[in-house]
């Protein structure tokens, strides 16, 4: 798929092709993953108490942004740009906060899946609308994030409902030893059990093809116009989970979209997602929402202006994307 | 029979093209009609509003949003869209504020241009020379602003200081009766741009580069220098309207102008301008921000609430972005 430059590798046998191939594509997860230990290890060493609390801090945190993350990589890999992933959250918070509170923990269940099956069509509505008008993903999203929003008013307009005693329960807490909070795992389970078949499917196959060449995934035969509509209604309904988990992290539903649309494009890109389609994953992504959570975490252990956090997360943003570019500059010209 | 019947169809044909080249050519005459659809409604649907107190109000509004939308229409001609507009105007509403006490109002005034400058240069230099893409690259530099206008505002311990009198007379006063004095502000940028736009090599130049950046570069066009000079134009313009916001509201603070961005984007789209690049202008951004100002006047007037008004907002937009789409036939 990446059609990145042969190394001169004369005599290497076959395994060992492998390995450098499978290295060599994960080469920007893998940074990464370095860059999150040695951050990890320095948040330990300006504050040694660091320790399950902390990581159980940083999962409540991040998990949000983590599933609005994994939400824009699926739309960005299969070539469009969703802006109205922080309003679907929103919508999609307000209308289960709002209709658990005349329900119980049975009947709770039921109003879960419906805000998913909700979060899947709404995704749709964008697809369908980015198809139908041929007007650009980004302002037919930016345009449908106002509706979005506006549907969340209309539902609650102040911050109010309540959130059922099982989903608070689901985002709080650790499983089996107190380093492995329960929010954490649930977003890596829900996301491997969806992302990880659909990857290896057809259609996850076409998404790669339509976002990486439009024309040549038309010729071979897929569907661009439906696989751009699953791709949304994916984003909608991983966007509904994010929404379900804001409900159960704050315990209400809050009508105003927070800064997820924006932080979840910089999450992506910085995750190794090209913003042209076809290329990344939803773990670079997922990392990287866990490192710009951790520097916030340590600019408050070092004392520092928590606004110095959102000027790191625009510089880290900024640098990491150019140098980036550099290096795709430089293999081009090579 | 059959023989009238097809040239009908060729008549009827024929007229559509032509209403459909118009559209293409001269967006902003069919923009103009829909605008004067929506005054008409607001006037009768209103008998008893002031009518020359409505449209001072009406364009005192949209004078900020049109500014800033102006931004958006440059930089998307280069196939671009920068969306550190709105943290740029808020910084210069309220680094004016904070300084203004001890430095007087020409220092109060010049900081804040000064720095929207190197923001400007930033950006271009970032999706000019290092190819960064500039959603990316204005959208980083919107964060690292915003972070660092609220680190001064600790530092400086000012969470809402006075905007000066002069930028309030200019945000919110009248002359002539009842002409918005931000008119004043307003018409000279409108006439740069426009001007800069159709009759200046440059504006040509955002034209090339946006149609077709390979030809721009093969026909001698140094696209970076013209991104750099671009972004800081860009910025300087929202720093102004950051200016007219803050005496339009008699409130400078870090978060002033964060509303006006998506319509600013939205306003240029409806105005004509394709996001893709080489198509569009500012005379349609101008009547796209004042649809939008009296739409918004309109949905109140008649008692909808903030979320209906959004809703029917975001509708319109697809609606007209629809349109442009199906005349262009642009994919």
């Amino acid at each position: 798929m990446s059609a990145a430059a042969q190394p001169v590798s004369t005599g290497s046998s076959d395994a060992m092709d492998g390995v450098q191939r499978a290295v060599r594509h994960n080469l920007w997860t893998i940074g990464l993953l370095i860059f999150l230990a040695v951050l990890l290890v320095f948040t330990k060493l300006i504050q040694p108490n660091y320790g399950p609390t902390g990581i159980q801090g940083l999962a409540v945190s991040a998990a949000a942004l983590a599933l609005a993350a994994v939400a824009q990589a699926i739309v960005v890999i299969s070539g469009g740009i969703d802006l109205s992933i922080g309003a679907m959250m929103a919508f999609t918070n307000v209308v289960a906060a709002q209709a658990m509170r005349y329900t119980d923990d049975t009947t709770g269940i039921a109003v879960a899946i419906g805000v998913l099956l909700l979060g899947l069509l709404i995704g749709a509505i964008n697809g369908a609308l980015i198809v139908a008008t041929r007007v650009a993903d980004i302002i037919v999203t930016l345009a449908m994030s106002f509706v979005w929003a506006g549907c969340a008013l209309l539902v609650l307009n102040v911050p109010g409902g309540q959130a059922d005693k099982w989903l608070t329960q689901l985002a709080s807490g650790s499983l089996l030893t107190e380093w492995l909070p329960k929010p954490a795992v649930l977003v890596l389970l829900i996301i491997g059990l969806i992302w990880i078949p659909l990857r290896r499917s057809r259609l996850g196959l076409s998404l790669y093809a339509i976002g990486s060449d439009r024309l040549a995934a038309f010729r071979s035969g897929v569907s661009v116009g439906r696989t751009k509509i699953i791709s949304y209604a994916l984003a909608g309904l991983f966007s509904a989970i994010g929404g379900l988990a804001i409900t159960a992290n704050t315990g209400i539903g809050t009508p105003l979209p927070g800064g997820y649309t924006l932080t979840s494009v910089a999450a992506v890109v910085l995750g190794g997602v090209s913003l042209a389609g076809g290329r990344g994953g939803v773990f670079g992504p997922l990392v990287a929402v866990i490192i710009l959570a951790l520097i916030r975490t340590d600019m408050t252990f070092l004392n520092l202006n928590s606004n110095l956090a959102t000027v790191t997360q625009g510089v880290i943003l900024i640098v990491v994307v150019m140098l980036g570019s550099l290096a795709a500059l430089r293999r081009s010209r090579a | 029979m059959t023989g009238t019947d097809t040239t009908i169809d060729q008549g009827r044909g024929r007229t559509a093209e032509t209403w459909i080249r118009t559209f293409r050519d001269r967006p902003v005459l069919p923009l103009v009609i829909l605008l004067a659809i929506l005054v008409v409604a607001f006037i009768g649907l209103n008998p008893r509003t002031n009518v020359s107190e409505w449209i001072a109000s009406t364009l005192r509004a949209a004078v900020p949003l049109a500014i800033l939308a102006g931004c958006q229409t440059l930089v998307m001609l280069t196939g671009g869209i920068d969306l550190s507009v709105a943290a740029t105007a808020s910084m210069a509403a309220f680094v004016t504020a904070s300084l203004l006490d001890q430095q007087g109002l020409a220092v109060a005034i010049a900081v804040p241009l000064v720095v929207a400058v190197v923001i400007g240069a930033i950006n271009g230099i970032g999706s000019g020379v290092f190819r960064v893409h500039p959603l990316i690259m204005t959208l980083g530099m919107g964060l690292v602003i915003f972070g660092a206008a609220n680190a001064w505002q600790l530092l400086t311990v000012k969470t809402s200081s006075g905007v000066p009198a002069v930028i309030r007379s200019i945000g919110s006063g009248t002359f002539v009766g009842f002409l918005p004095v931000s008119l004043l502000v307003f018409v000279p940028v409108a006439a740069i741009i426009l001007v800069g736009l159709r009759r200046t090599g440059y504006g040509r130049l955002l034209y090339a580069i946006g149609d077709n950046p390979i030809a721009a570069r093969l026909s001698g066009a140094r696209s970076w220098q013209v991104l750099v000079v671009l972004y800081a134009i860009s910025a300087v313009l929202a720093a102004i309207a950051g200016f007219l916001i803050s005496g339009f509201t008699n409130v400078a603070s870090v978060t002033l102008a964060d509303s006006y961005l998506l319509p600013s984007v939205a306003a240029a789209v409806i105005g004509g301008t394709s996001i893709f690049g080489g198509r569009g202008g500012y005379s349609g951004t101008i009547v796209g921000a004042l649809i939008l100002t009296v739409a918004t006047s309109l949905l109140y007037s008649l008692g909808f609430p903030e979320a209906v008004r959004q809703i029917l907002f975001g509708l319109l937009i697809v609606l007209v972005a629809a349109g442009y789409a199906r005349v262009t036939g642009e994919a």
